[in-house]
């Protein structure tokens, strides 16, 4: 009987020697790895080092009667553009695109000629500029027909021509002392959808205990759709210089109520970093993780 | 090279003997060679240490001499890869952080946390690229 204790003293003893041992070396080793935060930096899409001055001059916008997707497109972008580039912004009135493309078309129409009204030929423009798609004067003095009001992507198709009337955009260039312009078409439109959501659902079964379930439910959610497409022209040649699309879309509940335009800044939200990426270096904060 | 004249002038006599020899001798380089593995790993390992020490004081240009010399020490030292890989994303140069990255993958294709560093990284470097219409 009294032989047991100091076996059971020794292994005890053996045991806490182990496990000081095992600690001093996880110590001495330390962990075999590191969290650390760092910046990326992106360089911008874009040479716009030949620019000074940036105008945003409007968007051919179409969709929710909501808001005024020109506007509040120029608006943001030139705030963004002020805050986050080294550009100095143009504030000049917003341009109504969808007037402009429909005056241009009427007086095209209205012509014999097969240049619209001051739209001379793509070759007596700058030698440097590339020739841009649907630059052909005979293409333009078609008469097509512009949608007075905006609904779908289709409805922006026959826009689309605006932003290659390169001797357009150079007399806006020439107007505002060569800038760097930026256009191009907005859509935000109202979307929903009814399908199936995964849900979890607390239930209890026979024992009373508490168990998560994931449950397949068909539910009606509202949301928008914000399309954009970016245009910058060169406002010394009137020659588009890159053009980006981008497309997000936001849904809610049917019954949650959410403002048209919450909505439409919550998606820009997402499209401002990519748009500022092609004009100048963005920084983009992250985690990494060394190892040893 | 004496092994290797030992073991041919013994292999003519007796074929159990040439088993025996053959075994010996692959023991002998397999153990000769070792140590100098091992060192070079040991080697790679403290220049890695002392990458992340200065590193986490931002002082990125020299944890990535560090680390360049820890890859040219142990080329199958997967860390020293990843490491070296975070620290060219760091200074912008994302054509070397691209290659450092799938070097280390290469060395350790389960490692999930070389694998989310490249996930990661592959996010950030291919919105350059995204929407583009030309």
């Amino acid at each position: 009987m009294t032989g047991a204790a100091p076996v059971k003293t020794s292994s005890r003893l053996a045991l806490a020697a182990f496990a000081a041992l095992a600690a001093t070396l996880a110590l001495a080793c330390g962990p075999e790895f590191f969290e650390i935060p760092i910046e990326t930096p992106i360089q911008p899409k874009l040479d716009v080092s030949a620019f000074q001055r940036v105008l945003v001059a409007g968007f051919v916008a179409g969709g929710s009667d909501d808001i005024d997707a020109n506007q509040e497109t120029v608006r943001l972008l030139r705030s963004q553009l002020r805050t986050k580039s080294q550009l100095k912004v143009i504030d000049a009135d917003i341009m109504s695109l969808i007037a402009i493309a429909q005056d241009q078309r009427k007086t095209a129409a209205g012509e014999d000629a097969p240049a619209p009204t001051g739209t001379p030929p793509a070759s007596t423009g700058h030698g440097n500029s590339p020739p841009a798609a649907g630059a052909d004067p005979r293409a333009q003095a078609q008469p097509m027909g512009l949608p007075p009001q905006i609904r779908d992507e289709k409805d922006l198709e026959p826009y689309e021509r605006l932003f290659a009337n390169v001797a357009y955009w150079k007399k806006i260039g020439e107007e505002y002392q060569n800038p760097l312009i930026v256009t191009g078409t907005v859509l935000f439109i109202p979307h929903s959808i009814t399908g199936p959501v995964v849900r979890d659902q607390d239930v209890m079964d026979q024992l009373g205990r508490h168990r998560v379930v994931s449950t397949r439910v068909y539910v009606e959610r509202k949301g928008f759709i914000l399309a954009p497409k970016f245009v910058f022209i060169d406002g010394r040649t009137g020659a588009t210089m890159y053009s980006e699309r981008h497309r997000e879309e936001i849904l809610y509940n049917a019954q949650q109520n959410t403002p048209a335009l919450s909505s439409y800044f919550e998606l820009m939200d997402r499209i401002v970093p990519d748009f500022l990426s092609t004009l100048s270096s963005q920084k983009i904060k992250g985690t990494r993780v060394l190892l040893k | 090279m004496a092994h290797a004249l030992l073991f041919f002038w013994y292999s003519g006599r007796d074929p159990f003997m040439t088993v025996r020899l053959a075994t010996l001798f692959a023991l002998v380089a397999s153990v000769a060679a070792s140590p100098a593995a091992a060192d070079a790993r040991s080697d790679a390992k403290a220049l890695v240490d002392f990458g992340i020490s200065v590193a986490q004081k931002g002082l990125w240009r020299e944890a990535i001499y560090r680390w360049e010399k820890a890859v040219e020490t142990d080329p199958t030292y997967a860390a020293a890869y990843n490491d070296l890989a975070i620290a060219y994303e760091h200074e912008g140069q994302l054509v070397k952080a691209r290659k450092a990255y799938e070097k280390a993958l290469e060395l350790e294709p389960n490692n999930s946390q070389i694998q989310q560093n490249f996930d990661l990284f592959k996010e950030i470097n291919d919105r350059s690229s995204t929407g583009k219409d030309k």
